[in-house]
């Protein structure tokens, strides 16, 4: 058959439009694609495979719902290793080839932050999971972050504000060299200055530190009043066993703050007694009134199954969290389109197993829940006891308190209660 | 920064027993990677396996050295046959093919990672003993007894290796085979079966190095990446193929680390360590105690 020219070029041009449309059109016809990059190995691997429990546990609920806009949903996750490098390729794999419909950010600051010019320049909504500060530079306003802190402030305030309640007058800060603990220790050298704490060490340690005894031992020759620590999980075991080992001195009041990985319940498991006195961040311990024990419920038998974190007291009710705000963003929307979706975020109050959640203008969440608490009467190998509210007893902010910090840091080891 | 005399004692001291760490996990690297050239880049994830694996028999209620003694044999066994792997393979064809088997030990290595994932999940493992989270205190200075093992065992290791590759026909064997494998053949020996032999015993101490690996802090299936640099660096450092070089070399890297972690800023501390290498390379390309 013979075609004429003007039907060639007809044809040329219905083909480059085709080819023009963006990768979210063509997901409309089948499920809607959440993707993620999540650490699965390496050291935040632990948390990013308990909180994929989570999720995944999201997505069977909403399909029982009938999915969102009638469409099943379906969640696609690599593993970045916690590596940062491989975070920029998986999410333009995620995006181009898979062509997912709405992203969700991997666990923790360090695989966070190379996302976040991507997803500006792509106008992507991003749902932050767990990372600190990632967007205060970037400034992206299509950013929402599960963590319950938002500024520095947040974060160290409980730890800074009972240290001067006790007299302290000097500290000592002991920051791993990344994103996420530098982040913290920026605001946290921030508020000591402003508390009139003299800082009597300050050392950040590079990610590849194998014994912290010398650096332990430095900490014990400062003699500082309180020692705010700002770890990942790794070495914060490794830091925990140090200090047992070499001891920080009688003259510390307070000792932790920032330290990841203590909130995992088989980190807690294993280090057992070695916590009793460490006051540390949470973002939920039992004994906080949220609408979570459904989910925890169910949660335990998936993640016996998983091998992951059987209690999942720290990440998993979060990431669920992040399941629930699209959820109701989608629906509320009645869109997949990301512009709406933030803006819907924005606008209203979401309802989620760790409570009501409303965003403040930089995407964090503008009433900060994190607690303090200090660790008392743990045992040795009894994971069940960390159900117990009397294991964490929160002494910040008065809104969650349920006791007072016990100090010096030696005291508070031996304390039963 | 605090300065004084005690300080730098417990510097130097900690520096000591790091170092006689690092030795022992680099020692198996020392045979395998500068007796033999074999590029093992799989050698920290085997070390992890003798980690896993001391978990497992530790668990029964053994302790964890006597485990990792156990398990020598075992993994001896592993040695010979991934080695007689890698030779059929890659080393029987050639000097470059033999380089090309440094993609079969990088996926050896990823093999074993993920293998733990599949059966230990990610979490991290310890073990339990006597000596693991008590010190030793001599009047103001403590000294973790995981540490004092590690000493312990680091310089068994380092002289029975010495003893036995200079006093006995085998180890001799090996040396030889290192320095010039024709000749060798000519006496009537099979390099091939020397070098598995060699293979073996590099793999067999690495089960003892995992024990201590598991002793000295907890493992999780991903920990063999911090050890793939620091190793090599002090076989190189000690010139390929001296133990007693390896001893030195993991000595002054730990002395260097515990010092600019005790005086200087802690973030200095890797690059001291390979500042040092490059250093040591500039002066004496062999390396401390190379040929």
């Amino acid at each position: 058959m013979k075609r004429t020219r003007r039907e060639i070029l007809k044809a040329g041009a219905a083909l480059a439009v085709t080819a023009g449309i963006p990768g979210r059109a063509f997901a409309q016809a089948g499920p809607v694609k959440v993707g993620m990059s999540m650490p699965q190995t390496g050291s935040l691997g632990a948390g990013g495979q308990a909180a994929l429990v989570a999720l995944r546990l999201w997505v069977d609920d909403v399909n029982q719902r009938g999915g969102l806009l009638n469409r099943k949903v379906e969640l696609i996750a690599y593993d970045d290793q916690t590596n940062p490098a491989n975070v920029p390729g998986i999410y333009t794999k995620l995006l181009d080839v898979d062509k997912v419909d709405l992203i969700i950010a991997p666990y923790g600051t360090v695989p966070t932050a190379p996302l976040m010019p991507m997803a500006k320049q792509r106008g992507l909504l991003v749902m932050g999971n767990f990372s600190f500060q990632v967007n205060a530079k970037v400034q992206h306003d299509m950013w929402f972050n599960n963590a319950p802190w938002n500024n520095a402030s947040s974060w160290s305030d409980g730890f800074f504000a009972n240290g001067r309640k006790l007299g302290a007058k000097t500290v000592a800060f002991l920051a791993a060299d990344q994103e996420f603990a530098q982040n913290l220790a920026n605001g946290a050298r921030e508020l000591a200055k402003k508390g009139n704490l003299k800082a009597v060490y300050d050392q950040n340690y590079p990610p590849t530190t194998t014994d912290f005894s010398s650096l332990v031992r430095g900490i014990r020759a400062a003699k500082p009043d309180m020692v705010f620590v700002m770890s990942y999980p790794n070495d914060s075991v490794a830091i925990v066993r140090a200090v047992n080992e070499i001891g920080i001195g009688s003259g510390v009041k307070m000792f932790g703050g920032g330290m990841v990985g203590l909130q995992f319940t088989p980190i807690m498991a294993s280090l057992g007694s070695l916590l009793n006195g460490i006051v540390n961040y949470n973002s939920y311990v039992p004994g906080m009134k949220y609408p979570i024990d459904d989910f925890l419920k169910r949660y335990a038998q998936r993640a016996k199954e998983a091998k992951v974190d059987p209690l999942g007291f720290y990440l998993p009710p979060f990431n669920y969290a992040i399941g629930q705000m699209l959820e109701q963003a989608v629906n509320g929307a009645k869109s997949l389109d990301h512009k709406q979706l933030a803006a819907y975020l924005k606008k209203n109050e979401m309802k989620t197993v760790v409570g009501p959640i409303r965003y403040g203008p930089d995407g964090e969440w503008a009433n900060a829940r994190v607690v303090q608490a200090q660790f008392r009467g743990v045992v040795d190998k009894d994971v069940e006891q960390f159900r117990s509210p009397a294991k964490q007893v929160v002494i910040y902010p008065d809104a969650y308190k349920t006791g007072t910090v016990i100090a010096p840091f030696e005291k508070a080891r031996k304390a039963k209660k | 920064m605090f300065f004084s005399f005690e300080l730098l004692l417990e510097a130097l001291m900690f520096g000591v027993l790091l170092g006689c760490f690092y030795t022992a996990v680099s020692i198996g690297l020392s045979v395998s990677f500068g007796l033999l050239d074999v590029p093992h880049v799989a050698h920290p994830a085997i070390m992890v396996l003798g980690s896993y694996a001391t978990y497992i028999v530790a668990s029964q209620g053994l302790d964890p050295i006597l485990s990792g003694v156990l398990l020598m044999p075992v993994f001896f066994v592993l040695g010979v046959l991934v080695y007689r792997f890698y030779y059929e393979s890659f080393e029987r064809r050639g000097t470059e093919a033999g380089v090309r088997g440094l993609a079969f030990f990088f996926g050896l290595a990823f093999i074993i990672e993920i293998g733990l994932i599949l059966v230990f999940g990610v979490d991290q493992r310890t073990v339990e003993a006597a000596y693991i989270g008590e010190s030793l205190e001599l009047g103001e200075y403590r000294i973790p007894y995981r540490m004092l093992v590690a000493f312990g065992v680091a310089l068994v290791l380092t002289f029975s290796l010495t003893l036995y590759l200079s006093k006995t026909f085998t180890g001799r064997a090996i040396k030889a085979v290192a320095q010039d494998e024709p000749a060798l053949r000519l006496m009537g020996a099979n390099p091939v079966r020397i070098k598995q032999w060699a293979f073996g015993i590099a793999t067999g101490v690495s089960a003892l190095a995992g024990a201590l690996l598991i002793i000295v802090g907890p493992v999780e299936p991903a920990i063999d990446r911090l050890y793939i640099g620091r190793t090599f660096c002090i076989v190189v450092l000690a010139g390929l193929g001296s133990m007693t070089g390896t001893l030195a070399a993991g000595l002054i890297l730990g002395i260097a680390e515990s010092m600019v972690l005790m005086f200087f800023g802690a973030s200095w501390a890797p690059a001291v360590a390979f500042g040092l290498l490059l250093l040591v390379l500039g002066v004496r390309p062999q390396g401390l105690f190379g040929r």
